[in-house]
């Protein structure tokens, strides 16, 4: 990724509008590797719904945790300003 | 949004494919999804480093502003701390793991794939797709009852593209800089985090 970044920074006065489409059907590409992995191993299609819950809570667990940090920060500012 | 529609359904085509064996395995187990990884990051190297205009604009920006994406950062790692101790029988290092792919639900569960297997990759896929759909769905309430900043830090690493539209009309134009800037700093730090988390 950070020759990625030299690479990008040094051709930065060009215009890459080609890399949108190759990062978006490269993600596309690796998900569907990621489905069939996930397709062949019974275990985890069994433990789908289980799964599925644990995403649920940890996404609501860092999605407040980020609020709430995100509001002390809100109030710090507010009483600054 | 049409975008994360599109990905859930190469996901599903892909399990769809994987169960009823129409793509042999062996697909999987030849370290390609290894080599496609290392291409993604070399474009989303180039597309961060070539984007000047982003870089330039951040120069422009009430320094205290720039703390966000540590509280977010910050808060993620907290929450998903509360959340592990529900989930008892993963680890620590695992929940934190996925809580770090902050929304950015491909790469992440990409990455996770990659070092801890499916299984986690799928959670994290999951996961950082419902912090997304969250932050669209409730940002109005959160930026009622928690302040402007809130929406932008529930949208993590998606404040600069998917949730940047919502962001816009509940916190207002003057925060779209804030939010593009915390989205650029949270998308650059989740390769290195998750990684971090995946080899503690």
């Amino acid at each position: 990724m950070l020759l990625g970044i030299g690479i990008g920074f040094l051709s930065r006065k060009k215009e890459l509008k080609w890399i949108r489409p190759i990062i978006t059907s490269l993600i596309w590409i690796l998900l569907f590797l990621l489905g069939i992995e996930v397709g062949c191993n019974r275990r985890i299609i069994e433990g789908l719904h289980t799964l599925g819950l644990e995403a649920i809570v940890l996404s609501i667990g860092s999605t407040i945790g980020s609020i709430l940090f995100a509001w002390l920060l809100w109030r710090f500012i507010g009483k600054r300003d | 949004m049409k975008g994360s529609i599109i990905m859930v359904g190469f996901f599903a085509a892909g399990i769809i494919s994987g169960l009823y064996l129409i793509i042999p395995p062996c697909l999987t187990e030849s370290g390609l999804s290894y080599y496609t990884l290392c291409g993604l990051m070399l474009c989303v190297g180039i597309s961060i480093g070539n984007d000047t205009k982003t870089l330039k604009s951040l120069c422009h920006l009430n320094p205290r502003l720039m703390l966000l994406p540590l509280a977010t950062i910050a808060g993620t790692l907290a929450g998903c701390s509360a959340a592990s101790c529900l989930l008892q029988h993963r680890t620590l290092v695992d929940c934190l793991a996925i809580g770090s792919g902050m929304g950015y639900y491909s790469l992440s569960s990409i990455f996770i794939t990659q070092y801890k297997g499916a299984e986690l990759g799928t959670i994290a896929l999951l996961a950082n797709i419902f912090r997304e759909i969250i932050t669209l769905l409730c940002a109005p309430l959160i930026a009622e009852y928690f302040g402007l900043l809130a929406p932008i830090a529930a949208g993590g690493a998606t404040t600069m593209d998917t949730t940047l539209p919502i962001i816009t009309q509940v916190s207002g134009q003057k925060l779209i800089f804030v939010s593009i800037f915390h989205g650029f700093v949270t998308d650059f730090c989740v390769p290195f985090l998750v990684t971090l988390f995946c080899l503690l």
